[in-house]
């Protein structure tokens, strides 16, 4: 199956959107700004890093197996 | 997407990634420890204790610190502002130099801080600015490779390439991703797939902080050519009639100088005093730099000019749009406006940056063997890559 346009970039552009929210809030204010700032980046940013080490991980149990 | 264009973009991407790929690591490795700076500075070298003062301990004027601080150091050498510190309120900061400016593309000679505590008027320090040091290299190295201007408008002209190579990777993410879900990480199938998988991802996922962060720095690079015109467009034609007049000596002291800086804008919050005969101020005036109070204005400088004689005010320098832009596209380079937590995002951003990087290079350096200029995609289909 070949993916439209819409299907390859709906999740990269929520995240880039997502990604604004968070670069602005904690530019506009403190306390309530700042943690939105830090769940709208910080989220992605530690969901996909531990995604992306997910590979690697499963190859060190397979080793030790 | 059509084949040639296709190849266009790869191209594009392949050597802005080669041509900024150095300088690109090299950010990222010592803009990992200036994130925290602040932190770093207080551990490594935090400030001394300002201690108790006896009630009813006579406050020094500050003028007579200032020139307390002046006396300390060899004859000639000037004062060059007085600066006070957020956090540490009851400090006064003279600075001292060998010359009112510092010179273009050089360190500024014979540069002294001086630490007062304005109730006792104790010299809490004294030193020269650090030029050495684990922090001093990180920050040279990431500003301007201690090439001055010139090294900064590189830095910026690499940045441009890294924001090219941001964008052709965009271009050439969607060709890779036509049959495969988003965050696929093909872990089977070799070194190679698994890597091109993580490079896609990671770099699609940090897109958006990263041509921030990149075209923030950009700005960045500009901040000499943003202070001259601001100081030749808004100070200068203020300041003008007494350009060529000479440097006033009998001053009003500098107390009063502050006294009216502070009634005049008791909104904002005073940073420093530059001293008559700067290019930021006049042969005839002092000017007083404040920042504001609110989270946004806290990254806008607003000037005043003071007469020195008097020490009535004379005005307010208007802030040119530009200046403002350079201002407030600082935070969003240094990540240091959401407190600790958004620093730690911040790292974590740059490491994944890292990876980006890094499996790019990967990628380029392991194409597949005896297919030089094709190389079958992911998914089966040719693609050109080389």
């Amino acid at each position: 199956m070949t993916r439209s346009l819409w299907l390859i970039f709906r999740w990269p552009l929520l995240i880039a959107m997502v990604s604004i929210v968070g670069l602005v809030s904690a530019l506009v204010g403190d306390g309530m700004w700042d943690a939105l700032s830090w769940a709208t980046l910080g989220i992605p940013a530690v969901g996909f890093s531990a995604w992306c080490l997910r590979p690697f991980m499963q190859d060190g149990r397979r080793e030790r197996q | 997407m059509r084949t040639a264009t296709l190849k266009g973009w790869l191209w594009v991407h392949k050597w802005s990634s080669l041509v900024s790929m150095t300088f690109l690591l090299m950010l990222c490795i010592t803009g990992l420890p200036l994130i925290f700076k602040d932190e770093i500075h207080h551990w490594l070298d935090p400030h001394p204790e300002l201690g108790e003062v006896a009630p009813g301990t006579p406050r020094p004027t500050l003028q007579n610190l200032a020139e307390q601080a002046l006396a300390s150091r060899p004859v000639g050498h000037v004062v060059t502002a007085v600066s006070f510190e957020e956090e540490e309120p009851d400090v006064l900061l003279v600075s001292t130099a060998a010359t009112l400016d510092p010179p273009p593309n050089a360190p500024w000679p014979g540069q002294h801080t001086h630490a007062f505590d304005q109730r006792d008027g104790r010299l809490v320090l004294q030193e020269p600015p650090a030029r050495e040091g684990f922090m001093y290299v990180m920050q040279r190295l990431h500003v301007d490779l201690f090439l001055y201007e010139p090294g900064m408008l590189f830095l910026g002209v690499m940045g441009l390439v890294m924001f090219a190579a941001i964008v052709s990777g965009v271009m050439v993410y969607a060709p890779f991703m036509r049959k495969l879900d988003f965050a696929t990480v093909r872990a089977a199938r070799g070194p190679r797939v698994l890597w091109l998988d993580l490079h896609n991802l990671l770099g699609i996922v940090t897109l958006m902080w990263l041509s921030v962060v990149t075209l923030t720095g950009v700005l960045n690079t500009l901040a000499g050519q943003v202070a001259r015109s601001w100081q030749a467009n808004e100070l200068g034609p203020m300041v003008a009639l007494y350009k060529h007049e000479p440097l006033v000596m009998q001053r009003a002291p500098v107390d009063a100088v502050i006294a009216t800086a502070r009634q005049a804008a008791p909104e904002h919050r005073l940073i420093s005093i530059f001293y008559p005969g700067r290019t930021f101020s006049s042969p005839r005036h002092f000017t007083v730099v404040y920042l504001g109070n609110t989270p946004v204005t806290s990254r806008l400088l607003t000037l005043a000019l003071i007469d020195a004689k008097t020490a009535e005010l004379k005005g307010f320098v208007p802030i040119p749009w530009y200046a403002k832009t350079l201002f407030l596209s600082r935070p969003l380079h240094f990540g240091d406006y959401g407190s600790l937590p958004l620093k730690i995002v911040w790292m974590l951003l740059t490491l994944m940056t890292i990876v980006v990087s890094g499996s790019g290079i990967y990628l380029w350096l392991r194409k597949p063997a005896g297919r030089k200029a094709k190389v079958r995609s992911p998914t089966g289909a040719n693609e050109a890559v080389a």
